[in-house]
């Protein structure tokens, strides 16, 4: 039996203490341990981007994380970005301007985006592609996304 | 005429609105196959794979697996005799005399976690005895190739499905129209090609997942990331020798499908190795590795290609053969070659046909549905070939598209009467917003600039009686819940039923709730959600669903108010009397129903409204000709137009506009209708420039996002426009017929077209890669 990792983070806002096998990815453990399954996992190589979560602000592939590097430090998932009656300008966004299809992609491109959109307030188009050009989406030919984005934009600078 | 069209056309029909549940998808509330929870008591399977294109197995020791901690079943194919597939029974579930291409399934392992299931794999040991394989199509046609299934005769099929037995050709479709020889010496041009277009994957971003549980009753449950929940349930009861009732196939949220959750795959794995876990759910998430040759793949197509014009641009004869590669099993690829020999011509008018569109076994991975149906591979080379006969004859491409292209009330090559179809218009929509003849200066001067089009047909491939069902009930708070059984892959399918709904039963469509997810004891029949078929067939149902119970409310208003139910209407959620402009909510009706005058009793009762759709007209084809008198339900056209620049100094395509027209017979939502167009039109690109399963010898050389790319944000053109034409489809629901896959047939024509317009050569082979077009320039001597 692995020795167990006594980890304790920060999730959304809130503590969380949990005894974890070293090996564990970060995607794994807030889907299998939390169950906080809005964090998709793609590939599992680090290219679709679905498990885009952010650490203390920064975007990062939770399946290319263990979870146990995460310790002591803050993960913001697609679950503490808003709530349906208090969403995100993105989350609102992405909802109003189509900005998703099948949806499986989404929380991995809203994680992306929270950052980009405070550094960025009032990004180009191309700015835009190049943001989010390291997730991977097979439905929407990324022009609504794209829409969905100069939107957020827009709301987030009201 | 137009106003009053509209006025027949009742709300939200034709409006876009919000799709449904983006709430769930935008917060990570949805829930897809992989978050379902099942406690602790879940299993892990894993499979092992065939690591040979084709051999024989000669033994196989699973004593140790069995052996050790944790794991709970070995299921092999010993132990599954049963045939598995969809229009030929052509498979088992596990692999069980002989294995046929690299990743065939040969046993299957379910533990209490999914490191001992990998572990107990590397504890069995199987012995192979290798066989020569086959590994193109136009090879694996020939009598001396290598036999892949030898039991080909035995195999139940379809009865449009023509294996010859003895052969590696599990369907050959013929068609013979009028006289090719003889129309030869009249045509003024000629263009003959050959094209070959690679497997490519779907590439969905949620790879396939399925969860399995057997009870001790023998009553098996499926939770699957699936567009098909009644094939499959169907498919497993075949497969199994079970009841279809005793099999329950539940589909939460699907994240992308483009064909390959269609039919069954993988979930027959993991429901036979849930056979021996004693009642303990199993479950099988495929690894992005395994998700390119664990489910389907498309198949390729080596194809030939003549043609021939009169000096007026009239296209005379066509003859093609298309050796389509299926892969180790053509179960559902088998319907793939058939629509392509019906199709044969693309969307064009020829007297004189001769078509062979032979499937073919190969020791690859599994062909079978793909976004399009095999028109995007037959499209590539048939469009560039009515493209060069354009060039060669001296008229304009656009023009030799719309003089031959198919129009209402013209013999279609199968000998159907075309409906009412919209192509010329989008031919000429797309050639103006093109700005078709003009050409734009280069960024740069190593750059070359050029346009292409290509136009397309395609109609729903599937069995004639494929059949849609759906019920309507309402609430005593007049919120209307609509049953179905298709899926919401996130087309849309579940927001446009529900406009559907509001507007035949005249309700607000905020007050429609669909009742997903869709669960096989619970919700109507619907054949599969493939072939864009659910707008146009499954909106039939739910319209006459939603007829239905309208009809039970005003009958029942008639009675209680004593009115002509002709006199009635229901407006907005409330039932009004043009008559005695009397008005009730439907709310106050639906459940309690209305109670007679003076106290004397109550009328109605709850409202359940039910409606199906089954196209009844679809006709056999004769086998030796391919003639018939309605070969398909009907055909959605399109055309797109393109404008690429060419890099010389490294051979980089770059897609900088893509216009699409597509003639939808009537948007329902048009918001979604462009999203298709949209995500068609990238996908298309993605396969043009990008998108190839490098096969060596059998063995794929690309399994990951790394080597198999699919296109980003910064390949995607930002200018891509969505034209809507609306020429009516007489059985569609206000029209509509379908569009979920069209947008990416023409895709690949009209770059290669472009890419001819900008540098003067012809791609025969996609991907278009910077490596490829800079080769093939250097041999054109375009560059040095």
């Amino acid at each position: 039996m692995t020795k167990l990792f006594k980890l304790s983070l920060t999730v959304n806002g809130n503590p969380y203490e949990r005894q974890i096998e070293p090996r564990l990815l970060l995607s794994d453990f807030l889907r299998h341990e939390l169950g906080m399954t809005g964090t998709h996992v793609g590939c599992e190589h680090g290219v679709c981007g679905a498990c885009t979560v952010l650490l203390n602000g920064d975007p990062v592939r939770s399946c290319l994380m263990f979870a146990v590097q995460a310790h002591g430090h803050e993960v913001l998932t697609v679950e503490g970005l808003g709530t349906i009656d208090d969403l995100h300008p993105i989350q609102q966004a992405f909802w109003e301007a189509h900005g998703l299809q099948c949806g499986f992609c989404t929380p991995g491109f809203l994680t992306t985006l929270v950052p980009f959109l405070e550094e960025n307030p009032d990004p180009s188009e191309e700015e835009i592609r190049v943001a989010i050009s390291g997730n991977l989406c097979r439905c929407t030919g990324y022009q609504h996304i794209v829409e969905a984005v100069q939107l957020a934009a827009e709301k987030m600078r009201a | 005429m137009t106003t009053e069209i509209k006025e027949r056309i009742p709300s939200p029909i034709g409006e876009s609105k919000p799709r449904l549940e983006n709430d769930q998808k935008v917060t990570g509330a949805a829930i897809f196959a992989d978050d379902i929870q099942f406690g602790n008591s879940l299993l892990y399977a894993r499979i092992m794979h065939s690591p040979h294109p084709h051999a024989l197995i000669k033994s196989i020791d699973t004593s140790k697996a069995e052996a050790l901690p944790g794991v709970k079943a070995v299921v092999t194919g010993a132990d599954f005799p049963g045939y598995l597939g969809l229009y030929l029974q052509d498979r088992h579930i596990f692999c069980r005399d002989r294995v046929r291409y690299v990743g065939d399934p040969v046993l299957g392992v379910a533990a209490t976690s999914e490191e001992i299931a990998v572990k107990a794999l590397d504890l069995i040991d199987v012995e192979y005895e290798v066989l020569e394989p086959v590994l193109n199509a136009e090879e694996g046609a020939k009598p001396d190739a290598p036999l892949i299934h030898p039991d080909l005769g035995n195999y139940k099929v379809a009865n449009f499905i023509f294996p010859q037995p003895g052969t590696n050709i599990s369907n050959h479709f013929k068609l013979r129209k009028g006289d090719v020889d003889g129309a030869w010496e009249k045509c003024s041009t000629i263009v003959e090609r050959k094209f070959w277009v690679p497997h490519i994957q779907h590439v969905p971003i949620e790879p396939h997942t399925a969860i399995a549980q057997w009870d001790e009753t023998g009553e098996i449950t499926l939770w699957a990331s699936s567009q098909s929940p009644f094939a499959q349930r169907n498919l497993l009861a075949q497969a199994l020798g079970v009841s279809q009732s005793s099999v329950r196939v539940i589909a939460p949220k699907i994240g992308g499908g483009f064909g390959c959750k269609a039919g069954i795959s993988m979930e027959a794995l993991v429901v036979a190795i849930a056979s021996k876990t004693n009642g303990r759910p199993v479950k099988l998430l495929l690894t992005r590795e395994e998700e390119f040759h664990t489910a389907f793949v498309r198949q390729e197509l080596i194809a030939y290609y003549k043609m021939g014009c009169d000096e007026n641009g009239k296209i005379l004869a066509m003859e093609n053969t298309y050796y389509w590669g299926g892969g180790a099993s053509t179960e559902y690829g088998v319907n793939v070659t058939r629509a392509a020999g019906y199709s044969c011509t693309g969307p064009y008018e020829v007297p004189n046909v001769k078509a062979d569109s032979l499937c073919v076994y190969t020791n690859h991975p599994v062909g079978g549905a793909y976004r399009g149906f095999g028109m995007p591979e037959m499209h590539t080379g048939l469009e560039q070939c009515v493209d060069e006969l354009a060039y060669k004859a001296g008229i304009d491409p656009v023009d030799i598209r719309s003089i031959n292209c198919v129009k209402e009330g013209c013999e279609t090559v199968t000998g159907f009467k075309m409906h009412p179809t919209g192509l010329s218009q989008c031919i000429e929509e797309t050639a103006k917003a093109i700005q078709w003849g003009q050409k734009s200066p280069a960024s740069a001067p190593n750059k070359r600039r050029g346009k292409g089009t290509a136009i397309m047909w395609k109609a729903p491939a599937m069995p004639p009686n494929a059949g849609s069902s759906a019920w309507v009930e309402l609430a005593e708070d007049g919120t209307v819940n609509v049953g179905l059984g298709g899926q919401d892959l996130g087309q849309g399918a579940f927001t446009v039923m529900a406009q559907m709904a509001a507007a035949a039963l005249g309700v607000p469509y905020e007050s429609v709730r669909i009742s997903s997810p869709v669960d096989t004891r619970y919700s109507p029949y619907e054949w599969q959600t493939v072939a864009s078929r659910l707008t146009w067939s499954m909106g039939n149902a739910v319209v006459a669903a939603a007829t239905d119970a309208r009809r039970q409310v005003l009958d029942l208003v008639s009675e209680a108010w004593d009115e002509d139910p002709e006199d009635l209407d229901i407006r907005d959620g409330i039932v009004v009397s043009y008559k005695s402009e009397q008005e009730q909510p439907i709310k106050d009706i639906v459940v309690y129903g209305l109670p007679k005058p003076d106290d004397q009793g109550w009328l109605g009762g709850p409202i359940i409204g039910r409606g199906k759709f089954m196209p009844s007209y679809v006709t056999g084809l004769d086998a030796e000709t391919g003639q018939g008198t309605r070969s398909v339900v009907h055909y959605t056209t399109g055309s797109q137009s393109v404008e690429v620049e060419v890099d010389l100094d490294t051979g980089c395509v770059e897609v900088l506009r893509g216009v699409s027209a597509f003639d939808v017979g009537r948007a329902i939502n048009p918001a979604l209708v462009e999203a298709q167009i949209e995500g068609g039109f990238v996908q298309g690109m993605s396969s043009a420039l990008f998108e190839e399963m490098i096969m060596v010898d059998g063995f794929m050389q690309n399994p990951s996002f790394v080597d198999y790319r699919i296109a980003t944000t910064t390949d995607a053109p930002s200018d891509l426009q969505s034209i809507i034409v609306e020429v009516p489809q007489d059985d569609g629901p206000w029209g509509a017929r379908g569009i979920g896959e069209h947008p990416m047939v023409p895709t690949v024509a009209a770059i290669a077209n472009a890419i001819y317009d900008a540098v003067g050569i012809r791609m025969m082979s996609p991907p278009f890669s910077a490596e490829k077009v800079y080769l093939a320039m250097l041999e054109a001597g375009i560059v040095e």
